[in-house]
């Protein structure tokens, strides 16, 4: 894992705040939208720099949602901000009719996804925002893993047409990714080659997955790790050219196993290469509070039970 | 401009373009329908200054939406028979392969329509993002929306016009049909909605009545004097009164034909009653 080190700790939604104040000074048609988290979203540079590019909507998600699906017709490309929770099941109806049913060009942009929002509990982390977003015709859903590469994402989704969900969270993470990254929609990246097992994992759990690559290479187990950064469209041939190889997968995700990114690996999966796998990803459970690291911990979510899942499925390999 | 009797001789064609649709699949809407067919004549026929042809952004033209959008027969009726799409299109109602679908959608492309509509309550925050999306164009151009008075049970309507009223956006002339009615019967025993020209001027809207919304001078006098309205800080509401089924004798003052298609002898009576004018499809 020579490859990849921490530049520093960083939340990923800081990226997103970044990206937003570049996109603000180079596109012009790019508006954001606020339900009340400028502070969280960390947008403030945007708002100051572009005060008639910013709507204030107050607590009132249902109509951000719509407002900005109106603000597309006309030739804006609208960016919703809130937390996960609120940017999808609490909308879910308004983005399923007037975003993704009717095409519209808004970027749904949610922070605190996951279960490291931490101490404030399950009313508001989410562990099945992937899901949800993954089932609607049409959506592009990305979920980027550090500071660097979710401001890559940012900008990449304003030049893309079409709706997006874009996931990330809120604890400071490790920053591994290159600095001012290329992001390409739907390439799955690979960050360690490895011969025994493959780990495909998305968000917080690629540096996780890197270190427990780390671990299970001192332990004689060669683990490529694969980072999907966008779960819908899924990189398919990355996925089969890797397990092709390998023979045996762990998917990893700060999610629900029903639904997540492990559920379209499987669909890849049994229709082409039946292939044992292994789901590092929450059991069909609510969050709770505490600090992330706890939470991580108790739910299964870091690098041990990432090399737990990988001595598992490796006794399933043919 | 047209004159008053051309688009009189319009309103009964379009009636007639909806009961006809419904009959023919025996599904839809005809009372909504029937009740907004003088709204929509005048809108897009008298009101509205639209361009040649259409694309999604409409700049520089005043846009429409339509919130409930399960009246679906009578904006089919109007946009064909205002050049939209061919007329004989209106045979294709809510069949398979169809742009028409049940409910308004862009997803088949149909022209005209700009955002899906039919889950309840959304149209007028698209039609407030619309509005502002004209402002930040510098288009002086106008967004009209049109509602159920039922549909405004549903809360974001509320976060809608409580934003409209808080941000000036004056460009948007949001019209509620108000009949009274509702799926399961009267609005008032349903859930009774108070005073609805108070509540939209509490949130800090400007608020103005039609009061017989099945009058088509009427109806026209009452845009325009909405028109004037716009413009002055204050989002614009049309309270319009109209009456579910106007112009089929035994569909109107009842919420019994919401959602209901009439059979073979119904359909012959309510043609009878509305005698062809610019031609069926």
């Amino acid at each position: 894992m020579t490859k990849y080190t921490d530049q520093g700790k960083n939340d990923t939604r800081s990226g997103y705040g970044a990206a937003m104040t570049e996109l603000g000074r180079n596109n012009p048609k790019v508006v954001a939208l606020c339900a009340d988290l400028v502070g969280s979203l960390k947008i403030q540079e945007f708002i100051d720099e572009n005060p008639d590019r910013f709507f204030q909507v107050g607590i009132a998600e249902a109509n951000m949602m719509g407002i900005a699906a109106g603000l597309t017709i006309g030739g804006y490309i609208p960016f919703t901000g809130t937390f996960a929770n609120f940017s999808t099941g609490r909308v879910y109806d308004q983005i399923r009719q007037s975003i993704a049913y009717s095409g519209k060009n808004v970027k749904i942009c949610a922070s605190h996804a996951g279960i490291t929002l931490g101490e404030d509990g399950a009313t508001h982390q989410i562990l099945e925002d992937i899901g949800l977003m993954k089932m609607l015709p049409g959506m592009t859903v990305i979920n980027p893993c550090d500071y660097n590469q979710t401001k890559a994402a940012t900008l990449a989704i304003a030049d893309h047409e079409g709706p997006v969900y874009l996931r990330f969270g809120r604890p400071k993470v490790a920053n591994f990714t290159p600095v001012d990254q290329k992001f390409e929609i739907g390439k799955a990246l690979m960050l360690n080659e490895g011969s025994d097992v493959t780990i495909i994992a998305t968000g917080h759990l690629v540096w996780q997955s890197l270190i427990a690559a780390e671990n299970l290479e001192s332990q004689g187990i060669s683990a490529e790790v694969i980072n999907i950064h966008t779960i819908k469209p899924l990189d398919e041939e990355a996925i089969l050219k890797s397990v092709k190889k390998t023979g045996c997968v762990v998917t990893a995700e700060e999610h629900n196993y029903l639904g997540g990114l492990g559920e379209s690996v499987a669909r890849t999966l049994t229709t082409q290469h039946p292939t044992p796998q292994a789901f590092v990803a929450t059991q069909d459970t609510f969050g709770e509070s505490g600090t992330p690291e706890q939470l991580m911990d108790k739910y299964g979510l870091n690098n041990k039970a990432i090399e737990e899942a990988v001595l598992n499925v490796l006794k399933r390999k043919a | 401009m047209p004159q008053l009797q051309e688009l009189q001789d319009l309103v009964v064609q379009v009636r007639r373009d909806i009961v006809r649709m419904v009959h023919k699949v025996n599904s839809g809407h005809p009372g909504g329908s029937l009740g907004c067919t003088e709204f929509f004549v005048a809108l897009y026929n008298e009101i509205m200054n639209l361009k040649e042809g259409f694309d999604m952004d409409g700049k520089e033209e005043d846009l429409f939406f339509l919130s409930n959008g399960h009246i679906s027969p009578v904006y089919y009726s109007v946009l064909a028979r205002k050049g939209y799409f061919p007329v004989d299109e209106l045979n294709t109602f809510r069949l398979i392969n169809s742009r028409l679908q049940g409910h308004p959608t862009t997803h088949e492309g149909l022209p005209g329509v700009r955002i899906a509509s039919g889950s309840l309550g959304q149209g007028m925050s698209v039609a407030v993002g619309a509005a502002l999306a004209k402002k930040l164009n510098g288009d002086d151009h106008l967004v009209y929306s049109l509602h159920g008075d039922g549909e405004l049970q549903e809360g974001q309507n509320w976060e809608a016009i409580m934003f409209a009223a808080g941000n000036n956006v004056d460009n948007l002339i949001a019209t509620v049909d108000h009949n009274g009615q509702q799926i399961d019967g009267a609005t008032k025993d349903v859930l009774p909605m108070g005073d609805l020209r108070k509540k939209f001027e509490a949130f800090g809207w400007e608020v103005m009545e039609i009061k017989n919304g099945n009058n088509l001078e009427e109806v026209i006098a009452g845009l325009n004097k909405a028109k004037s309205l716009a413009g002055n800080g204050k989002p614009v509401c049309v309270i319009m009164d109209t009456v579910m089924g106007n112009g089929v004798d035994f569909m109107m003052y009842t919420h019994a034909w919401h959602g209901k298609a009439p059979n073979d002898e119904q359909l012959a009576t309510a043609l009878a009653q509305n005698p062809e004018t610019l031609g069926d499809y």
